[in-house]
């Protein structure tokens, strides 16, 4: 693999940028693997990632029915923040966020985590309490959050509109290591690590069956043949019950599609992340210079990926009214991806009901920003059988009544 | 040089002229002019800068698909970023300056990137800016912020100084776009009867084909399109909209309309932008073609331009691009471009076309006017900087070794035309590639399907890829007839008038000019000229191993501008299967996505701003406290008081003042707000059984019971007192908040469970006001009133009594959130505000005080009375709050029961509600948690419960608090310490959370 460096960029240029190597290699699948990971976006990448770095497996597969990191890895806004109200929401989302600090450097890629600030506005006293909540949560896990008056809100988003005339800003919870990154260079850095460990990443290589024998998975049948595995895991995101249903078990999960839009490039103009849960929308600002703006996701089930055109509605006038400069910009582009959520709003990363398969899926609106927690924590599940990262997601906890909902702290899709 | 030429201009009205300024500098133009044509008009070529490299840049379309000449366009409150010239019709007075340059567009510092290029590839950031980490956030980002981005952004403090409206339209047939196919289309659809609406994104009917020739029926097309539009015209079942763009097509034959209304004519009143949201039964899409560069080297230098857009100015404009344009093509259309400018007395030197054979009749047509045509030549590179000087020719299949160099100082070039799929694709229309076109045209049998899973899309005209004259009108009038007998009506099969125009010979596809061009050629040969993605960059993205089209796209970031792709697309992902060596269609295109061309924000939210952005929910009684000086909080969609502060009070004094009335003697509540909803029918009591945890079948006719609502996971969702009216009928008090919610969870259960129930529900909650009478002279008042018995024998506690008060119909229930002695009085809603009047005029003699929202909180604090949101929040259980009272034993179901038997439900050791006592009396921070020894597996430090309600308590003279504690019933007394944020611990002794009155002995007198 060759290193990335300016100084790489420059030799190259000398030669017409001819000798660069494949980013990942392309690969044809062996016939059996240790591990296989269905899903070769962020989550089942940075999974595989984490086998190798931290448990030495690198006989891995990671297999993709279409193109790696093009589900939602590929169609988020982007945000990373910790601020969650439930311990084990904090501990997964804090550790992804940390590692997100040093990913650029880890992966030799640069995913442009950029640490800019997370604001949750506050703009109702019920919300006002909530974050203040919040607030006294995160300084027992380690999260650093704290409650900022309007002022301060002001000054760090000059083109907000505090003093609307419908919600005013009473006040917001501010993460200031929270920010965005690349999120097609995430995917794109942990597939290009994971290639150089020697673990083969297979694109439009969709699965179509789970084998077993004996209550224990023995593979996966796929458009390019059978490939045998120890150990399975299914990292789908939007299609993770049409994946269980072939392992022969079934999983709490909703599939919505979550839209999200962006406006013509500008000049910075806002330098945080801002998210107004009252009004239903958040914003920030690429590094190319477009509003990035997101919302709630659609009210009925779906598996197509894009939306309806009521929830944009609703998304831009919560945002023209709170940053009223933004209304003679122009919408460029929307789309829409497919979540999958689940009863309590939290992720499913857990053992399954056939042994050796594991499953991790359920991230609904927030997955971008767990990646890489995620990664670890699956990766430690699959090769330990238990991490206190993910052991509070099991899926037991649908049948004990020990659900994670963070619907307090959050009443919107993010 | 640019200019205005003598004559010419169809457009254009030469006796109307209008004065603007671009980058300060004051010229002139006619009416009809764009911004561009004006600009070009007045030699003004150069007229913005690229996004990567700063590259000077003039025009290179003459529509909506131009990537270049992007201004920002006037002042203030009417500042606009990123507005295209081409299609920003010029008005007097109009204001632009040129965007992404410092300090000057003719001098930009940025423009040394182009140096540099060969250092800053795709995805040169992906691989650099690494090392030390915290430059990135301090260092390398602000200065790729600052020289990322087009236009400015608006003042940090301006207020759109227009307005916006939505229209909603339902038609049986929709046809967008107006050129001779869209027109066609319209007409056959709409002699059937069918409801039609036809849109056109310009200001302009007819398409292209005025500009383009030929006949249609003897007319010239012209003409046609005038007598066709006259015809439509007089048909009261057409809606003609022009300056309309097709914006975006969903599903189930939802479709986006953008009218921009004033764009042209800023002083003019009304709505700035209209967005239509249009139901159509079929949509047809005659969104025409788009012209494709060509690549060679040089070929985003100013005076560079489509074919025909260079026939767009010169037909439609009068304006001419140079004074010696060498053309350069792979078809024969763009022959009409030499001759056009040949006859209007230009200078063509070369037509320099890659085909080895050559075109048709309209190259012999050039040749007989003496224009020289070179056969199998390329361009190798075009001479010049910030402005074409001439053009190196080679060898099409050479690798660009220079034959000739020809002086000029324009360059026409067309490398074919791509069918406009936007639409079509938008709700997951799929395309075919057309080998002969070299094209994407929509796949018959494909077309986005309703929910009955018939097609709903159609395709007219060249966005079909028919790119002749005759057919595609026969195209458009089949389609148009077509979805006229989809959407249900009689259409008579229509035969297009006949059309004639010079036959043409096939293109020959031409990705890359040279085919065999060198790296530094196609390292200047760009594909996305807003983006500055070139050749070379989409070929390092396929040997990185970026293969998806969306790698490529993703990884150059071709195709992502503020023209989508539209004139990069094709071109790019040729280029990219070329370098893969997979064919076009095996590579396929990225997604289509809403809208067609960028449209405001402000369209968007059309009128909902300011007050009328989610209207407020007024009670009958609002006005009086807006005119008392209420301090509002909003909840839900209401805004409630939640304090009258009076002369200097501050909003702590205003509630302490609040609660003691309320104690000592009387006090006033606007509780309309509150959630009333009626159930009614035979099963209503069988359905509240199930939807409480309580009993309520058994509760008697007068009487009213405190409920409680579990969601299925057993939590606690919402309370309040249910009223039985007769028999058959309850009335459900919810709260505030979730008067809506509940009755959707009531109809839910109702219409996908328990169907076969007689049992019906209506939200009545603003048909009532609400009115509290609270506290010890609460009885007295009411007697004062007069016409009905209100004694603790007529009406005891929780009892229920339908009379007359001071003259009003009312309702009067006997239940307390306060601990005090309270009716609650409902009264149709016309009546409130007559009602509080006169209880505020009564109730003088004991000093009766309206209260708010916060004081409301304090006394039901005061009583432990729990409040949902605040001791709830979606993990709690009536169990954990000591409301096993409330939970029928009985039953045998109810919603959350089964839930509630669940392992983690019955564990002992959960959080329970207790009351906290502060040991210094302060009062406890709000959401504080109780912090337990040690840290978890995951180093979190370990909590042992939570601060839920927390207030000063008046009454009590200090802070009381609500919380949840593990064990907490069973640990009276104990002391535990709560966070504060300033980082110290609070410690609070647990206690009872009933603080005042915990016999009940106030309420019950």
């Amino acid at each position: 693999m060759t290193r990335y460096s300016a100084f790489a960029i420059a030799r190259e240029a000398l030669r017409d940028h001819a000798g660069w190597d494949r980013a990942w290699r392309r690969a044809t699948p062996k016939k059996r693997y240790d591990v296989v990971i269905v899903g070769a976006g962020g989550h089942g990448l940075a999974t595989a990632y984490y086998l190798g770095k931290n448990f030495g497996i690198t006989n891995v597969a990671v297999l993709e029915k279409g193109w790696l990191g093009g589900g939602n890895t590929g169609r988020n806004t982007t945000i990373i923040r910790s601020n969650y109200l439930q311990d084990p929401s904090a501990a997964i989302y804090e550790k992804a966020r940390s590692l997100y600090e040093t990913m650029s450097q880890d992966l030799n890629y640069n995913v442009m985590f950029s640490p800019r600030g997370v604001m949750m506005l506050a703009q109702t006293e019920h919300e006002v309490r909530g974050y203040k909540r919040t607030a006294h949560a995160n300084s027992l896990q380690g999260v650093t959050t704290e409650f900022i008056s309007p002022k301060r809100v002001k000054q760090l988003v000059p083109i907000m509109n505090i003093d609307g005339p419908r919600y005013p800003v009473l006040g917001a919870l501010w993460q200031a290591r929270g920010g965005t990154a690349r999120h097609d260079a995430v995917a794109w850095g942990y597939a290009r690590a994971c290639s150089a460990m020697g673990m083969d990443i297979i694109q439009k290589c969709e699965v179509t069956g789970v084998m077993s024998e004996g209550g224990r998975v023995s593979g996966v049948a796929t458009t390019q043949g059978d490939i045998a595995c120890d150990k399975l895991g299914m990292v789908v995101a939007g299609h993770s019950g049409a994946l269980a249903e072939m392992a022969g078990f079934r999983i709490p999960i909703e599939s919505v599609a979550l839209q999200a839009l962006v406006s013509e490039p500008i000049k910075p103009c806002m330098d945080v992340v801002v998210m107004a849960n009252t009004v239903h929308g958040y914003m920030s600002q690429s590094d190319k210079g477009e509003m990035v703006i997101g919302g709630g996701t659609d009210a009925f089930n779906n598996y197509t990926q894009r939306g309806s055109f009521h929830h944009i509605e609703e998304t831009v006038r919560a945002l023209v009214e709170t940053f009223p400069m933004i209304s003679r910009l122009k919408m460029l582009r929307q789309w829409g991806g497919i979540v999958d959520v689940t009863g309590d709003r939290s992720p499913i990363l857990s053992r399954t009901p056939l042994e050796g398969c594991f499953i991790n899926c359920g991230w609904g609106t927030g997955g971008f920003k767990a990646i890489p927690g995620s990664g670890w924590g699956f990766a430690e599940l699959m090769a330990r059988g238990h991490s206190p990262l993910t052991d509070a997601f099991s899926l037991d906890r649908f049948r004990e009544g020990r659900f994670i909902d963070e619907s307090v702290a959050a009443g919107v899709a993010h | 040089m640019s200019m205005r030429l003598p004559t010419g201009g169809r457009l254009t009205d030469r006796s109307y002229r209008m004065e603007f300024t671009f980058n300060g500098k004051r010229m002139t133009g006619y009416a009809g002019d764009t911004l561009a044509s004006a600009l070009l008009a007045n030699d003004q070529l150069l007229m913005g800068r690229s996004f990567k490299y700063h590259r000077p840049r003039g025009p290179v379309a003459s529509g909506a698909e131009e990537p270049n000449a992007l201004v920002n366009l006037g002042k203030g409150d009417r500042f606009e970023p990123n507005q295209r010239a081409t299609t920003t019709e010029l008005f007097n007075g109009l204001t632009a300056t040129s965007q992404n340059h410092w300090p000057s567009l003719e001098a930009d510092i940025g423009a040394l990137n182009t140096h540099l290029s060969r250092v800053l590839p795709a995805g040169f950031y992906y691989k650099m800016f690494m090392y030390p980490r915290a430059f990135w956030k301090h260092v390398y980002e602000p200065f790729i912020r600052q020289s990322a981005g087009l236009g400015k952004a608006p003042d940090a403090e301006s207020r759109d100084a227009d307005s916006y409206e939505h229209f909603y339209h339902f038609t049986d047939v929709l046809v967008v776009g107006g050129g001779v196919a869209g027109l066609m289309a319209a007409k056959t659809a709409a002699q059937s009867g069918a409801k039609v609406l036809l849109l056109e994104q310009s200001a302009h009917w007819g398409g292209r084909a005025p500009v383009d020739g030929g006949t249609i029926g003897g007319q010239s097309p012209e003409d046609w399109t005038d007598a066709t539009l006259a015809e439509l015209q007089a048909m009261p079942n057409v809606t003609l909209r022009s300056r309309t763009m097709g914006a975006g097509v969903y599903d189930h034959g939802y479709a986006l309309g953008y009218e921009r209304l004033t764009d042209h004519a800023p002083e003019a009143p009304g709505p700035r932008h209209r967005l239509w949201r249009i139901r159509a039964k079929q949509i047809v899409t005659a969104t025409g073609a788009i012209e494709r560069p060509l690549s060679f080297a040089g070929n985003d230098i100013p005076g560079v331009m489509l074919a025909s857009a260079m026939r767009d100015y010169l037909v439609n404009w009068g304006v001419s691009i140079g004074d010696r344009t060498v053309v350069v093509t792979n078809n024969d259309d763009a022959y009409r471009t030499a001759i056009a400018l040949k006859k209007a007395g230009l200078d063509v030197p070369a037509i320099i076309d890659a085909r080895s054979y050559g075109g048709g009749a309209l190259m012999a047509e050039a040749r007989a006017m003496g224009i020289r045509v070179e056969q199998g030549r390329g361009v190798a590179k075009v001479l010049g900087g910030k402005r074409v000087t001439g053009v190196a020719v080679c060898n099409q299949l050479g690798e660009g070794a220079v034959l000739d160099e020809i002086a000029c100082d324009a360059v026409a070039m067309s490398g074919g035309w791509s069918p406009v799929v936007h639409l079509w694709s938008h709700c997951g229309g799929k395309l075919d590639w057309d080998e002969a076109g070299a094209f994407f045209r929509p796949r018959a049998g494909a077309a986005p399907t309703d929910a009955d899973g018939k097609p709903f899309v159609s395709v007219a005209g060249a966005a079909d890829g028919h790119m002749t004259l005759a057919g595609l009108l026969q195209d458009a009038a089949e389609t148009g007839a077509a979805a006229a007998t989809a959407a249900g009506f009689d259409a008579a099969q229509t035969v297009a008038p006949e059309a004639e125009e010079v036959a043409e010979k096939p293109l020959e596809p031409v990705w890359l000019m040279p085919q065999g061009a060198r790296y530094d050629l196609r390292m200047k040969a760009w594909l996305d000229y807003q983006n500055d993605v070139k050749v070379s960059d989409v070929q390092l993205a396929a040997r990185e191993g970026y293969e998806s089209v969306e790698h490529t796209k993703r990884y150059t970031t071709l195709g992502m501008a503020t023209d989508q792709g539209k004139l990069s697309n094709i071109n790019g992902l040729a280029t990219l299967s070329n370098a893969l060596g997979e064919s076009i269609p095996q590579v396929g295109t990225t997604t289509f996505r809403p809208p067609y061309t960028p449209i405001s924000m402000g369209a968007i939210a059309g009128e909902a701003h300011g007050a009328l952005f989610q209207p407020v929910r007024q009670t009958p009684i609002h006005a009086w406290h807006e005119e008392n000086g209420a301090h509002w909080e909003p909840v839900g969609q209401w805004r409630r008081p939640y304090c009258y502060p009076k002369g200097e009070e501050d909003h702590a004094q205003a509630v302490i003042r609040e609660v003691k009335a309320v104690r000592q003697s009387l006090g006033l509540l606007d509780a309309s707000t509150l959630g009333k909803i009626i159930v009614k029918g035979p099963d209503a009591g069988r359905f509240l059984d199930m939807l409480y945890t309580n009993m309520m079948s058994t509760l008697k006719p007068g009487k009213c019971r405190y409920g409680l609502m579990c969601s299925e996971n057993g939590f606690l969702i919402d309370d309040g007192v249910v009223a039985r009216i007769d028999e058959d009928t309850f009335l459900c008090h919810t709260t505030t908040g979730g008067a809506e919610s509940i009755h959707a969870h009531m109809e839910e259960w109702l219409q996908t469970e328990w169907w076969d129930w007689q049992v019906y529900t209506a939200n009545v909650t603003e048909q009532f006001a609400q009115i509290a009478v609270v506290g010890p002279k609460a009885r007295m008042l009411l007697e004062k009133l007069g016409g009905m018995n209100v004694s603790k024998e007529a009406l005891p506690f929780m009892a229920w009594k339908d009379g007359t008060l001071g003259g009003f119909p009312v309702r009067v229930y006997r239940i307390s959130f306060s601990g005090e002695l309270s009716y609650e009085i409902a009264t149709p809603a016309g009546h409130g505000r007559a009602l509080w009047d006169l209880l505020c005029a009564r109730g003088a003699e004991w000093n009766i005080t309206p209260y708010g929202t916060e004081a409301l909180h304090v006394l039901r604090a005061e009583k432990g009375f729990i409040m949902i949101g605040d001791e709830t929040d979606g993990t709690v259980i009536p169990q954990d709050l000591g409301l096993n009272w409330a939970i029928s034993k009985k039953k045998v179901d109810y919603l959350g029961k089964r839930a509630q038997a669940w392992p983690h439900m019955t564990d002992p050791a959960r959080w329970k509600l207790v009351g906290l006592l502060t040991e210094d009396s302060s009062v406890l921070p709000e959401g504080a948690y109780a912090v337990a020894d040690g840290t978890n597996a995951n180093g979190q430090r370990n909590t042992q419960g939570r601060v839920t309600s927390t207030y000063f308590s008046p009454t009590l003279g200090r802070g009381i608090a609500m919380g949840l504690v593990l064990n907490g019933p069973d640990r009276m007394g104990e002391v535990i310490e709560f966070t504060h944020i300033e980082g110290f611990t609070v410690p609070a002794r647990i206690v009872d959370p009933v603080f005042y009155d915990p016999e009940g002995e106030k309420q019950n007198v």
